[in-house]
């Protein structure tokens, strides 16, 4: 108690104090007091983590509306989610590992593309930028269907027989337009390396591979991950593509939900938006990240 | 012109290039009518998703929060999730409440074109309000100080200096539009790529047709982005943006 007395911030404030040491909020901070003092109750403010389980919780009331006015023949629509949230997460789960893995393979193949990209040799370069600007131009879905329609079920290497399943094919598919873009985004990255980094680099005798590898690319880390982070979210979207070909993911299981269910139609609105809510609280935080690292990597 | 299509026939009976579309005129006129139907779903998502976007833009530099964080949610709802569910929410689920004695009211065109807009839509309000941010404070300040409206500075100043800004990001998101395009796919719209697969089940040359499939749309996708550099270069206003300055 004694302390506070000599504290004067810990004072309570004025009724129309202004807020001079907190400059920037200061403005910001004086507008909410008066809006507030105006309605005589705290402001509404929405924290995004808050407004996510409000979504949810409405999701879970419209679907409790639908299943109260749906008679009580039929089975709620609550249940039946909840029934079939299992199965459905299983194919959510293959849907994920099929994003990874094409995403580590896309970028990988596409790493050594935008480095093909930059080569010193006229071709590679060139043969690199029509690969990129092909696969990127493509659609997703028609590269899918190539995929799916010209790679045979199984190969054989030295007599033994691999067998290729649709999902390893759709990955590939979906791998392709990966390797593009990740091709462009490592390019742009080393485009945007002051070439003081690559002339000091050769006037300390390091050799053009050890410039890239050790020099230029560890600096491009930081400037790849925001596009990188992005497209990573754009394909566990695209993944859900996979179904039209015939994989067994989530889709293709919420069809199958539907089918067995004996194509209710009440059911169709709540199993979309289901998943549709799974792949928001899936992308929506990537996407969150990938804004806040953008900030911090911003170059002033 | 019978020559031509006729050097297809040969081809096919020579090397077995099976190349149906151009000597068959069956397959010809529907591969013609799949290619003009995405070219006019490619248009019509295009004008509607930037309507969407400016309006979009427009709103979120309101001052009433309920209106910018309804935009906000939009956008977040429709970045975030696989448009291919948005176009089965929309057509299977929206199409089922919305019908009138089992018919259905809006057509599988109508729900492509509605969907794949609002998901385009929800990128193109980013990329003009990104725009509208990026033009000089001082200029709308000089709008205010000439008795302009919100809305009429809106229309006759900001818009047409942002709309300059944020073209090389329309530019993307029109590419990836039209891309997206064969999604409609997925609901039996006859596009270019429903027919092609119409053609290949009834012919079996899948080879054939995956390649002209690719061809056209990298021939359309690249067609746009020659039109969309030009239109950027004729539209740039010199001594204004980064472009200008940075350049030359």
């Amino acid at each position: 108690m004694s302390a506070r007395r000599h504290l004067g911030i810990l004072r309570p404030l004025p009724e129309n104090a202004a807020f001079p040491v907190l400059l920037p909020a200061a403005e910001r901070l004086q507008a909410k007091a008066l809006r507030e003092r105006g309605m005589g109750l705290p402001a509404f403010d929405l924290k995004p983590r808050d407004a996510m389980l409000l979504g949810l919780f409405l999701v879970l009331l419209m679907a409790g509306i639908a299943e109260a006015a749906n008679g009580p023949v039929r089975e709620g629509i609550v249940p039946t989610l909840i029934k079939w949230t299992p199965l459905l997460a299983t194919g959510f789960v293959f849907n994920i590992a099929i994003s990874f893995l094409a995403m580590a393979t896309g970028t990988v193949a596409g790493a050594f593309l935008g480095l093909g990209q930059i080569s010193i040799f006229g071709p590679v370069r060139k043969v690199a930028w029509l690969v990129t600007h092909f696969f990127r131009n493509a659609p997703w879905l028609v590269l899918l269907f190539f995929c799916m329609f010209l790679l045979p079920f199984q190969i054989q290497i030295f007599g033994v027989i691999i067998p290729l399943p649709d999902w390893l094919k759709a990955t590939f598919g979906l791998a392709l337009p990966v390797m593009a873009n990740v091709s462009e985004i490592v390019r742009g990255a080393i485009e945007t390396i002051p070439t003081g980094q690559w002339e000091s680099a050769q006037a300390l005798a390091f050799t053009r591979q050890q410039t890239i590898w050790k020099i230029i690319l560890p600096q491009c880390i930081k400037r790849m991950l925001p596009p990188w982070m992005n497209l990573y979210a754009i394909l566990a979207m695209d993944t859900v593509l996979a179904s039209i070909v015939g994989v067994n993911e989530v889709m293709t299981l919420a069809g199958d939900v539907l089918g067995a269910e004996g194509g209710r139609t009440d059911l169709l609105l709540p199993i979309y938006s289901y998943i549709l809510l799974w792949f928001f609280l899936y992308c929506y935080p990537i996407a969150r990240w990938t804004v806040r690292l953008e900030r911090r990597f911003a170059v002033k | 012109m019978q020559a031509f299509w006729n050097w297809f026939a040969w081809l096919h009976t020579a090397t077995g290039i099976n190349l149906t579309i151009f000597y068959d005129p069956f397959d010809r006129h529907r591969f013609a009518e799949g290619f003009l139907t995405t070219i006019e779903l490619s248009v019509a998502c295009i004008v509607l998703s930037v309507i969407i976007g400016v309006i979009g833009a427009w709103a979120q530099g309101s001052k009433n929060r309920i209106l910018r964080s309804s935009i906000y949610w939009y956008i977040q709802l429709f970045r975030n999730t696989p448009p291919l569910v948005q176009l089965y929410f929309f057509y299977f689920g929206l199409g089922a409440v919305i019908e009138s004695g089992g018919h259905p009211l809006v057509s599988n065109v109508a729900w492509a074109i509605l969907s794949l807009s609002f998901y385009a839509g929800a990128f193109n309000v980013e990329i003009f309000r990104s725009g509208i941010e990026a033009v000089p404070r001082a200029t709308v300040e000089a709008t205010e100080a000439l008795g302009f409206t919100r809305l009429g500075a809106y229309i006759h100043v900001i818009l047409p200096l942002a709309f300059r800004i944020s073209l090389p990001g329309l530019n993307n998101n029109l590419i990836n539009l039209v891309k997206a395009t064969t999604l409609a796919y997925a609901i039996s719209v006859p596009e270019l790529l429903w027919v092609s697969s119409q053609i290949w089940s009834d012919d079996i040359n899948v080879p054939e047709m995956m390649t002209v499939l690719l061809i056209c749309y990298v021939g359309l996708v690249g067609v746009l982005v020659v039109f969309m550099h030009r239109w950027e270069h004729a539209m740039r206003v010199p001594g204004f943006g980064r472009a200008a300055g940075a350049r030359k």
